[in-house]
């Protein structure tokens, strides 16, 4: 018997590597674009057993796809996940999670310091499939504990809030959430698994907008789903119980650990269709490749960037946790040592007593800051939330995610970091004159 | 499955041993060598209900190749052939014993494992007994604990990565073509 140890590869190898060894044939290096709809069957009995899922092999793209599916093992493996599914997107992505834990009547704990779509999508779409969420400030665990009732199937938050740039304390929610025997559903896109791993902290599901720094061109829009593989659904109704639509199949008992991502797939992605494209696939792969080092630019840039503010006399105050005057920098150092990303924002003081004008003139006066909705290119980017990506909240919804009239939106990327010191101030000046 | 990808890296996620026990009962090499090795694999607890993950694994070996013996206490025919009542009524050699029974049963069927000179041990994920375990190796007997054999196949073969799961598999070695 060979005892030779095995090697444990570390993040960046894992980033190059994972998914995708050259295949036997062609030997290809980068991974291939498979650009097709679907798959020929060896033969009929192999096509029968694909079918019941008693075969692993690709169908149809809209399940599965071999390119995809490098995708989806490369960012499972920097996650330290068992697995994962990719979708279209990140709103599909938290949307496929939620179609296959919840049943009409149940209900989630969510933080309220959420991306505004992600608030949006909870209120209003799952309501009309009797999906009920309850939103909770997330620095108390209290606040957490006092929302579950025994209809609770889940506890939701993001690794780094949007858009006040608050740290989940990981720990203390993965612990509620296994006295309570539900998974914790982390979003961690303003993250990545390159600052911050949920589940080694204890989360059972990960999400993540691949649009943003994992794929970090700004091309592509994608999302993901992953599995620790850690939590037991044995109790769980929609993983545990028989499913009509596969003869009775019951995913938990039958594929274990990836029970929940097989219904995923082979259920809810299946029958909503929100897949991902293999090209897109591709192109946040080129991202993931790179990952480790933009992200040590990024955060290096958004450090820079909100010191500067804070020292700005047109800047009213900067809520980046890599701050020391942030409340939760504590909880940052603790889950992201690398640095709590590159989105944060500020709030500029008013002009005239109108903070919202100053926000706009603000705007309006930035040369290489991009002024639209997205984070997490390598492009800095800008936007005022109030106007944009928060508009359709009331103002009371808007006050409990943490957003102010004046509060403008940084993402930072990674041009030369005086000019964009040097945009900041020049459009601070003209904003307060 | 000679010495290609997945020679040198370490296999970790989802299983609840040791690292002591993981270089005992899960090493990557004995794993590859009796798959690669394999023709005949009695299935202790193979299910006749379709929707058994016992079956899934049963099916899934039969397409792959092997020649499955499903044993089971029932006189039931499964996957084509009829089932045995234990190990020591098979009269063809056998490969390797694969366990869906619980734990507690894993004892009198390594036994019967040990007696009619198989080659491996295998129990399916969360199975194991560990004096059981240290008695069929030194019997001679290989022993895997808490790894899912299909899983395992496909993890080696190429397909589990079609599914989404982290194989754990990272090698830049362009894998010679499979003899079989």
């Amino acid at each position: 018997m060979d005892s030779t140890p095995k090697r444990s590869f570390g993040f960046e190898t894992r980033m190059l590597h994972a998914g995708h060894i050259p295949d036997p044939v062609v030997g290809a290096r980068a991974v291939p674009i498979y650009q097709t709809t679907s798959y020929v069957f060896n033969d009929a009995d192999y096509a029968a057993q694909l079918f019941e899922l008693k075969q692993y092999g690709n169908i149809y793209t809209r399940i599965s796809n071999p390119t995809t599916a490098a995708f989806e093992e490369r960012l499972a493996s920097l996650e330290n996940a068992t697995g994962a599914v990719a979708v279209a997107s990140g709103m599909a992505a938290q949307f496929v999670t939620i179609m296959t834990l919840l049943s009409p009547g149940d209900e989630i704990v969510a933080s309220s310091h959420l991306y505004g779509g992600t608030i949006t999508q909870f209120t209003h779409t799952l309501k009309k499939l009797s999906i009920k969420v309850h939103f909770v400030e997330p620095g108390n665990i209290d606040h957490w504990e006092q929302a579950i009732t025994p209809h609770t199937r889940a506890l939701y938050g993001e690794t780094i809030g949007n858009p006040r740039g608050s740290i989940l304390d990981l720990q203390a929610l993965a612990r509620l959430a296994d006295s309570r025997r539900i998974p914790l559903i982390i979003d961690n896109t303003f993250a990545t698994p390159y600052l911050c791993r949920p589940m080694d902290w204890g989360a059972s599901i990960v999400t993540h907008s691949a649009t943003k720094f994992i794929g970090g061109h700004g091309s592509s829009i994608g999302g993901a789903v992953l599995d620790s593989g850690k939590f037991d659904y044995s109790r769980f109704p929609t993983i545990a119980d028989p499913s009509p639509s596969y003869h009775g199949l019951r995913f938990f008992d039958t594929f274990g650990h990836y029970g929940f991502l097989m219904k995923v797939r082979a259920e809810t992605l299946r029958d909503t269709g929100g897949c991902i494209s293999p090209m897109n696939s591709f192109l946040l792969l080129q991202g993931l490749e790179t990952l480790s080092v933009r992200m040590d630019r990024h955060v290096a840039g958004a450090l820079a960037v909100a010191t500067f503010l804070s020292e700005h006399k047109a800047v009213a105050s900067v809520a980046y946790a890599g701050l020391p005057g942030h409340p939760d920098h504590q909880l940052a150092r603790k889950y992201l040592p690398k640095g709590p990303g590159a989105v944060f924002s500020f709030d500029i003081k008013p002009v005239g007593g109108d903070a919202r004008l100053a926000g706009r003139k603000f705007i309006e006066s930035l040369q290489i800051f991009s002024h639209l909705a997205n984070v997490g290119d390598a492009r800095s980017l800008v936007i005022h939330p109030g106007s944009t990506t928060h508009q359709q909240l009331t103002d009371e919804e808007l006050r409990l995610c943490g957003v102010t009239p004046g509060m403008i939106r940084l993402s930072i990327g990674l041009e030369t970091i005086e000019d964009l010191l040097w945009d900041l101030d020049q459009a601070l000046h003209a904003a307060s004159t | 499955m000679g010495s290609g990808p997945g020679a040198a890296c370490s296999i970790n996620l989802n299983t609840t041993l040791t690292p002591e026990q993981r270089a005992l009962y899960q090493n990557t090499d004995t794993i590859r060598s009796l798959l690669r090795d394999a023709r005949t694999i009695a299935i202790v607890g193979l299910s006749a209900d379709t929707q058994k993950a016992s079956y899934f694994v049963g099916s899934y070996l039969q397409y792959e190749g092997f020649t499955v013996i499903p044993v089971n206490p029932r006189p039931v025919e499964i996957l084509g052939r009829r089932a045995y009542p234990d190990l020591l009524s098979i009269p063809e050699k056998i490969d390797i014993v694969d366990i869906f029974r619980p734990s507690s049963e894993v004892s009198g069927i390594v036994d019967q494992a040990i007696a009619i000179k198989a080659g491996a041990v295998w129990m399916q994920l969360r199975i194991s007994d560990f004096a059981a375990a240290q008695r069929a190796r030194a019997a001679g007997l290989s022993v895997v604990i808490d790894k899912c054999i299909k899983m395992e196949h496909g993890r080696f073969g190429g397909s589990l990565h079609w599914a989404g799961m982290n194989t754990e598999i990272i090698s830049a070695r362009k894998p010679r073509p499979a003899a079989r």
